[in-house]
């Protein structure tokens, strides 16, 4: 447990001096989300309509980059094999990880929530419903990106092949919380917490599946 | 027959890039095999 | 209709003997059956079988598009979630070569799934494309997340850590894809996709014996592109073992006259990269 908490305060210490998040993966959410707007002409009614599944994209986009980031703060200064060294159990070095980047997510999608009602005109219908799907949705992602994060960086590994390798897994993860979003700030007439329920089971699976495979996957980072 | 032109689109498609696929593999297959060593060409060994 | 004559390739070429090329006595006679199955396979479909009532002659796609679909959903992920598996319990070469070569061979097939399986459906369904189709959303996942598991292996440098992170990478995602069919069965809970000719009978006794025989021969086909595969895989394997050290001395020296140009240029193409 120590491990855990150990790893989440030195993460979210490095995020609070460097502000890559804040400064960067933020803005660069903010600007898909201007970018869904120009490209849909503002229509009122096209925006409201697409808002969850367009801040679900736009929080995949912005995930890509914040695990990353999230990857990078080991990666670069060979902190993995520090953190071997010490015999932490790879396991809660990935908890850790995760939760970091599951805070640091759902500090961007507050932003985005507030940027889709500005913008999108979209109101919430249901709290409870939208920010139990959103922490369930952002907790999956979280464990698929710590995961596959550290499979992209490594001797010969190329950073860009984060988004070709991530993506794709997420895209039950996308299909569901939009379908959630779409009950809780009423787009769509469906029943938002079965899919929470799914997204909670999604996130239960990466969480572990992600504590099965860090260990293999740490190793070569 | 109906649908001549899918079926022959799909077939085609289908057998055209199995048989490119194979015959460069093949090729490929040769290439790197004489760039082998002769000790190490016995490709059914597993080296376990 | 082109067909895989490279099948008896290795057997005619005067200087194909052992060792040089990835052909044996097995797979020259695997790949002749094979090329015999398929035009046995041909003659049923175009010239012996009747047109389906509803679907006229398009049917004919089916025999082509079923096998390569089975092949392709159970056989090369089946191999590749087995192989890697295996890898991560013996770390053996020999199962990493095997995943590898499944998964190759697995894009293929996913690729030519789809591209049959549109062609089929736009004369059928009336469209190229139907988002919320099950099969058709799990084929795309499965395609994309077979090219990013490829060109994953191909950046991996040491052999050794390719096989146990790209195992990881395959067994995640082959897992992830029980994930994507159930989400996208949710999502519309209805489907275009013929579930249930085959199995309720509908087919008339020779469309049955001509699809299972297709099925059959693609088995086939795919068990030769496989042994195949895994040789050249294989090959490769020690190829770069065998020329590693001198492989490693290159790639020091270049890494070095790198870091020296950086030093003496620090203002070189930001962009670029060795």
């Amino acid at each position: 447990m120590s491990v855990i908490w150990a790893v989440l305060q030195k993460d979210l210490r490095v995020e609070s001096r460097s502000k890559i998040v804040t400064s960067q993966v933020l803005p660069f959410a903010l600007i898909v989300l201007i970018l869904f707007g120009l490209a849909l002409d503002a229509d009122r009614a096209a925006l409201r309509s697409f808002t969850p599944g367009l801040f679900w994209v736009t929080v995949l986009f912005a995930s890509t980059l914040a695990v990353q980031r999230s990857v990078a703060v080991e990666s670069e200064t060979n902190a993995f094999e520090a953190l071997r060294l010490t015999g932490a159990a790879a396991w809660q070095v990935f908890a850790g990880k995760a939760c970091a980047l599951a805070v640091q997510l759902l500090a961007v999608e507050a932003v985005l929530t507030l940027g889709v009602i500005i913008w999108y005109r979209s109101a919430i219908a249901n709290p409870v419903l939208v920010v139990t799907a959103a922490l369930a949705a952002t907790i999956a992602i979280a464990c698929a990106g710590s995961l596959y994060g550290v499979l992209a960086v490594g001797e010969g590994v190329r950073d860009t092949v984060l988004p070709l390798l991530l993506l794709p897994v997420l895209t039950p993860v996308l299909v569901a919380a939009t379908r959630a979003f779409d009950d809780g700030i009423n787009t769509a007439a469906v029943n938002g917490w079965s899919w929470t329920l799914l997204l909670g089971a999604f996130a239960a699976a990466y969480a572990v599946v992600g504590s099965l495979a860090y260990a293999v996957v740490m190793e070569d980072a | 027959m109906t649908h001549l032109g899918y079926l022959i689109a799909g077939w085609g498609i289908t057998f055209a890039i199995i048989a490119g696929y194979s015959v460069a593999m093949l090729r490929r297959g040769r290439v790197i095999g004489a760039r082998v060593p002769a000790d190490r060409r016995r490709w059914m060994s597993t080296n376990d | 209709m082109p067909e895989p004559v490279a099948a008896n390739a290795p057997a005619r070429s005067p200087e194909g003997h052992a060792g040089v090329g990835t052909g044996s006595t097995g797979t020259r006679i695997l790949g002749g059956l094979v090329l015999v199955g398929l035009v046995v396979v041909f003659v049923l479909a175009f010239f012996v079988t009747e047109p389906d009532l509803v679907q006229k002659d398009i049917v004919r796609m089916l025999y082509v598009h079923v096998p390569i679909a089975v092949v392709t959903l159970y056989l090369s992920v089946a191999v590749m979630a087995v192989a890697s598996l295996m890898v991560l319990w013996k770390r053996s070469m020999w199962w990493d070569t095997t995943a590898a070569a499944a998964a190759e061979l697995g894009a293929l097939f996913c690729g030519l799934m789809l591209v049959t399986g549109m062609i089929w459906g736009r004369p059928t369904w009336n469209t190229w494309w139907e988002w919320g189709d099950v099969r058709l959303m799990t084929s795309l996942v499965l395609f994309l997340m077979l090219i990013g598991y490829l060109a994953y292996r191909r950046m991996l440098v040491d052999p050794m850590a390719r096989a146990r992170r790209s195992a990881v990478l395959a067994l995640v995602s082959s897992l992830n894809l029980i994930l994507v069919n159930r989400s996208v069965e949710w999502w519309k809970n209805r489907t275009l996709h013929q579930e249930s000719s085959l199995i309720e009978g509908k087919l008339e006794d020779l469309t049955l014996f001509t699809l299972f025989l297709a099925i059959l021969v693609f088995v086939g086909l795919f068990a030769w592109l496989m042994i195949h595969r895994f040789r050249v895989g294989w090959l490769e394997y020690q190829s770069e073992t065998a020329g590693l050290d001198i492989a490693l001395a290159e790639r020091r020296a270049q890494a070095s006259v790198d870091v020296d140009e950086a030093v003496q240029h620090p203002k070189v193409e930001p962009g670029k990269q060795t």
